[in-house]
């Protein structure tokens, strides 16, 4: 065996690999409940790769068939429809994942110095994660996938001058139509989950190559033994590779339960609109994006204006990036902020939650001002942020981590 | 041949290299590029459709498919009529002043050939949902002031029963009148100007 290694590592760097990523790699020891998420992630987009293969050996990607071969699938095709449905949960887990993903960076400061790059290649996973997303959602042809389409693409129109042009380009006819779901198939099968592979091994080797942060936001690296490992850190395997296994079971379980007993999710994961086959000539009564897409969407609908409207659904997202250079507070942490962040992500969360919430629900009056309050607090949690964490009564920080 | 090595040279054919280089992936891209555009066929179809109106009755609505976009006809009581002046203070554009959104001979109060008649595409300005037909007064969900018109169950924009929209909702400009004609009495031809018409 030794003798292959040796054979191997002559031509390969698979040792080396191992050990840079796995066996050497020093992570802090008083990682907690939160730091599940990534391993899942990786979990979980292994999953939609491998139920996508499977579905596209059945699947039809052609505005006549399309919807049938869907149904052929979830009646005929031996365990298709187990198949069909790890992926439509799958899609629906993949975004619970990330979402808990990203809030543990927003409370523990993992976007901060140095590790900016890993939030932007993360946020970069994201924006190609929901284009993904509304792209394979168009696949089965149902009305919600049609109209969910129709209005997503339609919001590239109202970019001034080129936007009906891109609009058109991008449907490749005058309507969403065959084109569209052609082209949206080759993009979902193909060229996102090519450009997501590629960002998850920059995200990781980003990551790896500046260290994990942890709960107590404190730099392991600054306090290092006589043969250079930090004090407080232990090598990602065994012992982090064990502690995420038993996620996996966990997260695994309650995959199970939701596939097996509530696969469309009561509506969520599975709108009841998308049952029925597209009719490009009548819109569903309620229209909805799918969970995952509705804080936007309420931000969207919130504002009377069509280009302001498309312009601060963006910006949401763009803030987000910014989050690393909008932070002035030394501390990363939660633990060690002061109250005024503290306030300002509960605010920010509840805003976040609150907005999915309205997203879901018709544009009625009350809904819409309450849209418009939640989305205010939703910027200002970013636009004062240079402020408030400056003025931040911030805590002083341990030298090393915490850990009983 | 020499020993020195001439970086200057060197420098200026490596970036006259990535130039030419730069140029033909550009060039390269275009088809590509172009491939995403609606093909011949696409652009090809689209002939005007036909609708016989005999049998359309007062404030009914029928949606017709053309170039795959759903286009409504339908009549209009001369109530409605009267309504359509009352309420042109709440519009963005009563006057129909977006060239855009109508023909020529469509730009007037009542964005139509004859009177009773409307014919518009039925796809929202603002994200292109198919708006609601809501010709019942003052509805529990539509509020008091609401005298008929279109609603979109998307985003909420609201519309009169000419197809103009109202201040204050997402929806930018007018909903689009198509090109038509009529053909004798009951025969409209949408998708097609009248011969002689702009």
């Amino acid at each position: 065996m030794s003798s292959f290694m040796n054979w191997l590592d002559a031509r390969f760097p698979a040792s080396k690999m191992w050990k840079e990523h796995l066996s050497e790699y020093y992570a802090p020891k008083n990682f907690n409940f939160w730091y599940f998420f990534g391993s899942l992630a990786l979990l979980v987009l292994v999953l939609q790769i491998v139920t996508g293969i499977f579905l596209t050996m059945n699947y039809k990607p052609d505005a006549d068939l399309a919807f049938a071969s869907v149904e052929y699938i979830m009646r005929d095709v031996q365990w298709g429809w187990l198949i069909r449905y790890m992926h439509s949960t799958g899609a629906s887990a993949f975004f619970v994942v990330v979402y808990l993903h990203m809030f543990r960076g927003l409370i523990y400061g993992s976007y901060k110095q140095p590790r900016e790059l890993v939030w932007i290649f993360g946020m970069l996973i994201y924006l190609t994660l929901m284009a993904e997303a509304f792209m394979g959602y168009l696949l089965p042809w149902g009305q919600m996938s049609y109209w969910g389409a129709q209005v997503i693409i339609s919001l590239f129109g109202a970019i001034p001058v080129v936007g009906e042009q891109l609009a058109l380009w991008i449907r490749g006819d005058f309507v969403v139509a065959d084109a569209t779901l052609n082209r949206f198939f080759a993009f979902h099968v193909i060229a996102l989950p090519l450009v997501l592979l590629g960002l998850v091994v920059a995200h990781i080797i980003a990551l790896h190559e500046v260290g994990s942060n942890n709960p107590d936001g404190v730099e392991i690296k600054k306090n290092k033994d006589a043969s250079g490992k930090p004090v407080d850190g232990i090598p990602f395997h065994p012992y982090y590779t064990v502690k995420d296994i038993v996620g996996v079971v966990v997260f695994l379980f309650i995959f199970a339960l939701v596939l097996f007993y509530a696969p469309e999710g009561g509506g969520w994961f599975l709108e009841k609109d998308n049952f029925v086959p597209a009719d490009p000539l009548k819109t569903p009564e309620h229209i909805v994006p799918l969970w995952y897409f509705t804080p936007f969407y309420a931000i969207l609908r919130a504002v009377p204006d069509k280009l302001m409207g498309v312009l601060a659904m963006g910006g949401a997202i763009v803030f987000l990036f910014l989050l690393p250079w909008l932070d002035r507070s030394p501390v990363k942490s939660i633990r060690y902020r002061g109250p005024y962040f503290k306030i300002a992500l509960v605010l920010f969360i509840i805003s976040f939650l609150a907005l999915g919430y309205l997203g879901t629900q018709p544009a009625t009056a009350i809904y819409t001002m309450a849209a418009r309050v939640f989305s205010v607090i939703y910027f200002a949690f970013f636009i004062f942020m240079p402020i408030y964490t400056k003025l931040d009564k911030d805590k002083p920080v341990p030298e090393r981590v915490t850990f009983q | 041949m020499s020993q020195s090595i001439d970086t200057g040279k060197r420098r200026f054919l490596t970036a006259a290299a990535s130039v030419v280089g730069g140029a033909g992936a550009a060039a390269v891209a275009v088809p590509f590029v172009s491939s995403m555009l609606p093909s011949a066929k696409a652009e090809a179809a689209g002939a005007p459709v036909e609708v016989d109106i005999s049998k359309l009755e007062m404030g009914q609505l029928l949606t017709v498919e053309w170039r795959g976009k759903p286009v409504w006809i339908f009549r209009r009581s001369p109530e409605v009529l009267l309504n359509l002046e009352t309420i042109e203070e709440e519009l963005r554009d009563p006057e129909s002043q977006v060239e855009s959104q109508q023909p020529e001979y469509c730009q007037n109060e009542t964005r139509s050939i004859r009177e009773e008649l409307m014919v518009l595409v039925g796809i929202c300005t603002h994200l292109g949902c198919s708006p609601t037909y809501r010709p019942d007064l003052a509805p529990s969900d539509l509020g008091p002031d609401w005298v008929g018109g279109f609603f979109c169950p998307c985003h909420g924009s609201r519309f009169d029963l000419a197809g103009r929209v109202f201040e204050g909702v997402p929806a930018p400009i007018n909903l689009q009148v198509p090109p038509y004609h009529f053909q004798g009495d009951n025969l409209v031809v949408v998708g097609e100007h009248a011969q002689g018409a702009a």
